[in-house]
């Protein structure tokens, strides 16, 4: 058997026969070439998106939770409804020490501060922050650094500021880092100036000031605004969100039942869904690739028929010269094979052809859409095999047509 | 030779059935020319190819030099023709889209022949009947008589015991005719047995042996004195 896919004269008879119609075997290469075209151009296009999330989400721990303390829902131990919840540091502590699975817990406080600069001013939503945020929470930073543990220790009077507050407050390639702006009136130094992220959990944060001279400014003590919990990755953040919650009522004498107490975001759980819905869209991507495929094959099976219909005399010639069913069924399967083959490599190469317009169209910067676009050899090793499988397959049908007729009966085919 | 008994064959029409063969016996020995006569309908072509093996008879026997040709499956067959029978048609049957030279090579690659081998004895057998120098010409590039000629080059390429012609000269003018019986002729000089069927007197003068068939059965078998096609050629 593989001795004849080596035989020179095979392919002399395959080329002859697709030689005799051109355009025909064209046409039919065309729907397997379609087929696979929208298969790798559709897998291409749902990985750069994939791709694209990803690095969006790349800034973030994913298996990570923010919780802060809103309104409570339910009257508890003598408090009234309605009672401002205030989270403390206490409370970071003791979820630290008690929740199973926890990596670790990063407080933050929050508020609105006016920031002045020389003429210019504005109103920013300022931060208290431990440099542990950077884990939870990638910055990008453009020029220095962020809060580090000696700012923290001596309540350093730094700020990271992001893009949009160095537009406000600074000239045009001005250098900010090293500079000083007046944050309620108190000089702070900038250290650092950070891109603003496209996804954030919660309202986003434009300056980053350390936690301890937050308190020292706002006199905010032992109160904090929000807890960023990082689970460890073999646990489940969503539990983890469940029993962290369900100390922190425990300790604010919050009704165990009351589900407005406590607001929080799960990064875990946001992303999950947006990876779900990739996940769908790929495989929408392969049902719709790989129906096109068999379409294109069933085209090819099709074409085939047609063909040996035509060639039902001839076909009877070669049987009466001595060709066995079985040689007139193998060449048969050859070309159909053959020409699934072709027209699926071609179809991958201008696959590909595709994806590299895509990537030039719309993969470039930091923002593109679609980020390297692309299909893994392995898949298209498999949609090789699948090719090869569907080609001898469609090809059976018109082989066996082929020679049910008698060798007399092709003869007499006019 | 070929030894045929009370062969019988008869085909399906609607729900009746079309007597075609009743009970038909022959013998033919190495070396003879026979031409089977008839008008249409006779059989005379059922009965050619019953004996080429491309159709089975219902019941009677057919031996082969020795070898029962029975029950046999397409695969068997289809090497038996191969091995012993070379096929001449009234419409050449050269395959449309390989020059001479592939098409007389055709059953030697069916054979298992290597290419080269193959290409060589396709074109001794195509010096033979004389067309070399067009050995890579399509068969729309050929005359009638010369694809006829290609066709039993390609009849002969396989050394067949028995060349089996059907009207060969059917779709000929009656000049080229004469060019290709005088070539058979010459074939059977040389000891090869044929068996031809033709509805043409003239050309039946020109076996060694006449059949004639009528209704199925045979009518006459005679021996003739064999007329020479070289004279009118």
């Amino acid at each position: 058997m593989f001795k004849f896919l080596f035989d020179r004269d095979t392919w002399q008879e395959v080329y002859d026969s697709f030689s005799k119609n051109k355009l025909r075997s064209v046409l039919t290469m065309v729907g397997v070439w379609w087929g696979i075209l929208l298969l790798i151009g559709l897998l291409g296009s749902a990985r750069g998106l994939e791709n694209s999330f990803n690095r969006l989400f790349g800034d973030f721990a994913t298996n990570s939770v923010f919780i802060w303390g809103q309104n409570t829902g339910k009257p508890f131990k003598g408090f009234q409804e309605g009672r401002r919840v205030q989270l403390s540091l206490r409370d970071t502590k003791l979820i630290k020490e008690n929740v199973e699975g926890i990596e670790f817990v990063v407080p933050r406080s929050q508020n609105q501060a006016t920031v002045v600069r020389n003429f210019l001013s504005g109103s920013f939503r300022i931060a208290g922050d431990y440099p542990l945020l950077d884990k939870v929470e990638k910055k990008k930073l453009i020029h220095g650094r962020f809060i580090n543990q000696n700012d923290i220790d001596f309540d350093k009077k730094v700020v990271v500021l992001s893009e949009d507050v160095y537009k406000q407050l600074f000239e045009k390639n001005e250098n900010a880092i090293g500079a000083y702006v007046q944050i309620n009136n108190i000089n702070f130094k900038v250290i650092g100036m950070f891109k603003t992220s496209n996804i954030n959990m919660g309202p986003p944060i434009d300056m980053h000031i350390p936690f301890t001279t937050f308190q020292g400014i706002y006199n905010t003590g032992d109160k904090i605004g929000w807890m960023m919990i990082t689970g460890e990755l073999e646990y489940d953040i969503v539990q983890i969100e469940k029993d962290a919650k369900l100390l922190l009522k425990n300790l604010n004498d919050i009704h165990p039942k009351d589900n407005r107490a406590l607001g929080s975001a799960n990064a875990g759980k946001e992303i999950g869904k947006v990876t779900g819905f990739l996940t769908g869209m790929q495989f929408l991507t392969w049902f719709v690739g790989i129906a096109t495929l068999i379409a294109g094959v069933f085209a090819i099976g099709n074409i085939l028929l047609i063909t040996v219909k035509e060639r039902t005399k001839e076909i009877g010639v070669r049987r009466a010269l001595g060709a066995t069913p079985f040689e007139i069924k193998r060449q048969i399967v050859v070309e159909a094979v053959f020409l699934t083959l072709v027209a699926g490599i071609l179809g991958i190469i201008s696959g590909g052809w595709i994806l590299i317009g895509l990537d030039a169209a719309y993969g470039q910067g930091d923002d593109a859409a679609i980020v390297n676009a692309s299909v893994s050899i392995a898949v298209v090793f498999i949609a090789l095999i699948i090719l090869v499988i569907l080609g001898t397959l469609i090809g059976l049908i018109p082989a066996f047509k082929a020679t049910s007729v008698k060798p007399i009966e092709a003869l007499r085919e006019e | 030779m070929l030894k045929i008994n009370q062969l019988h064959k008869s085909y399906p029409i609607g729900d009746s059935s079309l007597h075609v063969l009743k009970g038909i016996d022959l013998k033919v020995e190495e070396g003879e020319m026979v031409a089977i006569m008839g008008s249409s309908g006779s059989g005379k072509s059922t009965l050619l190819n019953i004996i080429g093996m491309l159709d089975e008879a219902d019941s009677g026997d057919y031996i082969l030099d020795g070898l029962p040709i029975k029950d046999l499956t397409e695969k068997k067959a289809a090497v038996y023709r191969n091995k012993f029978l070379g096929f001449i048609f009234q419409s050449f049957n050269l395959i449309n889209y390989k020059n001479a030279l592939e098409n007389v090579a055709l059953p030697l690659y069916y054979q298992g022949m290597k290419r080269k081998e193959r290409q060589e004895k396709a074109l001794f057998h195509l010096e033979k009947v004389g067309l070399a120098d067009w050995a890579q010409h399509l068969p729309k590039e050929l005359s009638g008589g010369q694809n006829q000629r290609v066709a039993i080059a390609r009849a002969l390429a396989a050394n067949p015991k028995l060349l089996l012609a059907d009207e060969p000269t059917g779709a000929l003018d009656t000049k080229t005719s004469h060019e290709i019986m005088a070539f058979i002729q010459q074939l059977n000089d040389e000891g090869k047995t044929i068996l031809m069927v033709t509805h043409e007197e003239d050309i039946a003068s020109m076996c060694k042996r006449v059949v004639r068939l009528r209704d199925g059965v045979i009518m006459e078998d005679k021996k003739v004195e064999q007329v020479r096609a070289e004279q009118y050629v």
